[in-house]
């Protein structure tokens, strides 16, 4: 399971996006594969969340490509519309802050999800109103899949009370539920395991690694719990100050020492860049 | 508990005082003019009465009622609003039991105009209701459902009633025929104004909407040549029982209800007959909205009140979603104005103002968002109390103002609050594999 021969499910090439004058991604470029969870790590600021809100369409990039591979057809994310980039490409994602419909019940949230194939089976409600045999079929296989989601994460039982009445780690099992019954071909999460206690953090990674090789697809993933990023990534992207500074699995991440300058600090900061000490040297010879 | 019983040991009358001497003052100071100086016309002139007993009458009221507010609610909890307590489980028992009670309302409905305390003007009012709650549940599905604040939802109601004199007038449709091209038509204008406006958020789209109102209640005023201005149009048809007109005397040919039914002539059969006409609507409307909310452009409209953000991530076309919301609720209030016309059998551009927007929001705000129930509640005592008040005479819209305000200090969130989900798990068989 190389992966080598198959085209990348997401080829990022070149991803620049500048506010103002602040560049917060500066020409990124990174694959992410199918049955493949791609981590992309960075110190704080460094521009993650924000080639996630490119790659979801929340943002234009300034400049770049963003190919989605998808049924033997590409989809160009950074020319689409947002909710066509999530309906027409796949691309599914959770937020940093949780986003779920907090007054709606924990089922209707992950009906909502599969709103396309229900729109489309009421016949754009007109089929829905008359209550024909293909509307309350397509309904039932909902209920069933939603039904699914819930017993895979534990949330059979809450499932007819409101989201917001969920407790914090339950609200992000619910949020990534409700990203897979949209049937993504890439599910971005956004910092699933913030707040998350060890436990809690482990049952996440169990989740993830069962979501990448029973449904086959891809996970992009902006974490700072590095026993997740270590335990489940495959491949590790590290974002400084908007710039990929290495990339690779995650055992050669870890040993980079430009991933450890970025996270702990300048090693050599006693030592004086070159330039400045030659300078100094000149001007204390004459 | 701790916390509520400390203040009651030394209780701080010094800020009381303070509090209700500067309620009493704003009081003095609104009161004067417009309780103490009472215009009376003497011999042909016009000349001011002082009442200065009057507003020290009421100065005193301010000061010791808000003395005595600040009081009770420092008492504690239990006499903390009172009825509040009492009406949380009412509400919840209410809401649990929507189906029961609304099959009791309809029934109620049904039989309203020949119970014995029923007079003519009550079948009227009950008329007046009825049409508030056919627009109270139109603008629900608008601002209760798709959380879209409209503040010209008179609008369409206008366009409606418009749509329906107008045609009956050039092309002598009758009411029926009339009926499904009012809420076309009012569609057809909430669909162009819906297009440019949706991208907008809140309080952005309540202005435009607003707007909108204004700029539709300003066209019916100055395009006299369509509207007639001003001057209204009258001599809108009534509608007829299957082709049998209410009228003491037909034209000749015409066979009117009396006749067919050989029943004496009564100007109520035809009052009964138009309350029987807003309620069968309102059963339409009813029916149809109720199906909207479960099916999954109801959910989607629900989803985008709760996050719009959310629902586009999940592929949900926010802008054809707010649209459908906006169309469909333009369509009902079409519904309800051609209705409206034919009930008064005149209309003028003087029954589609602002005030009329902010009664309908009124209603859906006070019944609860989303509630279909509570805009029942909420249109019945909107309308009725301002009638059951008349003895009051000139204090009946203060104590109109006065039970708005209470109702929304105990009911901050509507009458009827609870949210019923559109499916529930438990309710599901369970699927075959």
């Amino acid at each position: 399971m190389t992966g080598a021969v198959a085209p990348p499910l997401l080829t990022v090439e070149h991803l620049t996006m500048r506010f103002g004058g602040l560049t917060a991604v500066d020409d990124l470029s990174f694959a992410a594969a199918a049955r493949g969870i791609t981590a992309i790590i960075g110190p704080n600021g460094a521009g993650k969340t924000t080639v996630f809100n490119c790659l979801t369409g929340f943002y234009r990039p300034s400049v770049g490509r963003l190919t989605l591979h998808r049924n033997a057809k590409d989809y160009l994310l950074e020319q689409i519309d947002g909710y066509r980039i999530a309906r027409d490409a796949g691309v599914a994602r959770t937020f940093q802050n949780i986003r779920l419909f907090a007054g709606m019940t924990v089922l209707e949230n992950l009906i909502v999800a599969q709103h396309q194939k229900l729109m489309r089976a009421s016949l754009y409600t007109v089929g829905g109103m008359l209550n024909l045999p293909g509307y309350r079929r397509a309904e039932a296989t909902a209920i069933e899949k939603a039904r699914g989601w819930l017993a895979r994460t534990g949330l059979l039982d809450y499932a007819d009370g409101t989201a917001a009445s969920l407790p914090y780690g339950a609200q992000r099992k619910l949020e990534i539920a409700r990203a897979m019954c949209t049937d993504p071909a890439l599910l971005c999460l956004d910092e699933p395991a913030a707040g998350l206690n060890a436990a809690e953090s482990a049952e996440l990674n169990r989740l993830l690694r069962d979501i990448r090789d029973e449904h086959g697809i891809g996970i992009l993933l902006i974490e700072h719990d590095m026993s997740v990023v270590m335990g489940i990534s495959d491949h590790v992207v590290v974002l400084d100050y908007g710039r990929k500074i290495a990339e690779g699995p995650p055992a050669a991440v870890r040993s980079d020492p430009a991933v450890i300058k970025a996270y702990l600090g300048e090693e050599e900061s006693e030592e004086l860049p070159p330039d400045i000490a030659a300078d100094l040297e000149a001007g204390a010879r004459p | 508990m701790a916390m509520a019983a400390a203040p009651a040991q030394r209780l701080p009358w010094a800020e009381w005082m303070k509090d209700a001497a500067l309620a009493a003052l704003v009081t003095l100071a609104l009161a004067i003019p417009i309780v103490g100086l009472q215009a009376i016309e003497v011999n042909a002139t016009l000349t001011i009465r002082p009442r200065f007993g009057a507003v020290a009458i009421g100065v005193a009221v301010v000061f010791l009622g808000r003395l005595a507010l600040r009081a009770a609610l420092a008492a504690g909890p239990a006499w903390r609003m009172p009825l509040a307590r009492l009406w949380a489980p009412a509400g919840r028992l209410l809401a649990s039991n929507a189906a029961t009670l609304g099959i009791a309302i309809i029934v109620l409905a049904i039989a309203l105009p020949f119970l014995p305390f029923a007079s003519r003007s009550t079948v009227t009012i009950a008329t007046r209701v009825l049409t508030y709650v056919l627009l109270g549940w139109g603008l629900n599905v608008v601002v209760g459902l798709a959380g879209l604040l409209d503040l010209g939802y008179v609008a369409f109601y206008a366009v409606g009633a418009y749509s329906f004199a107008l045609f009956a007038q050039w092309f002598g449709l009758s009411f029926w025929a009339a009926l499904p091209i009012a809420g076309l038509l009012a569609a057809a204008f909430g669909f162009v104004l819906g297009f440019p406006v949706l991208r907008l958020r809140g309080d952005y789209l309540a202005i435009v909407t607003l707007g909108f109102g204004e700029i539709i209640h300003t066209v019916l005023q100055n395009w006299v040549p369509v509207t007639k201005g001003p001057a209204g149009i009258g001599d809108v048809p009534a509608p007829t029982f299957f082709g049998l007109p209410f009228q003491n005397r037909a034209p000749p040919g015409v066979t009117t209800f009396h006749q067919f039914f050989h029943l004496d002539f009564s100007p109520s059969q035809r009052i009964i007959f138009l309350y029987y006409v807003v309620l069968a609507l309102g059963l339409l409307t009813n029916a149809f909205t109720l199906r909207l909310r479960k099916l999954p452009i109801g959910r989607a409209w629900e989803a985008l009140r709760e996050d719009e953000i959310a629902c586009r991530a999940l592929g949900i076309n926010p802008t054809t979603t707010k649209l459908s919301a906006f169309t469909i609720g333009a369509m009902l209030a079409g519904f309800a104005g051609a209705f409206f016309a034919t009930q008064q059998n005149f209309i003028s551009p003087e029954s589609f103002t602002f005030t009329e927007s902010a009664t309908i929001l009124a209603i859906v705000v006070l019944g609860g968002m989303g509630s279909q129930i509570g805009v029942v509640l909420a249109a019945t005592i909107l309308v009725t109390l301002p009638e059951i008040a008349r003895p009051f005479a000139e204090y009946r819209m203060l104590l109109f103002g006065a039970a708005m305000v209470a109702i929304m200090v105990w009911r901050p969130r509507g009458l009827l609050a609870q949210r019923a989900p559109s499916l529930l798990l438990r309710r599901q068989p369970r699927g075959g594999s």
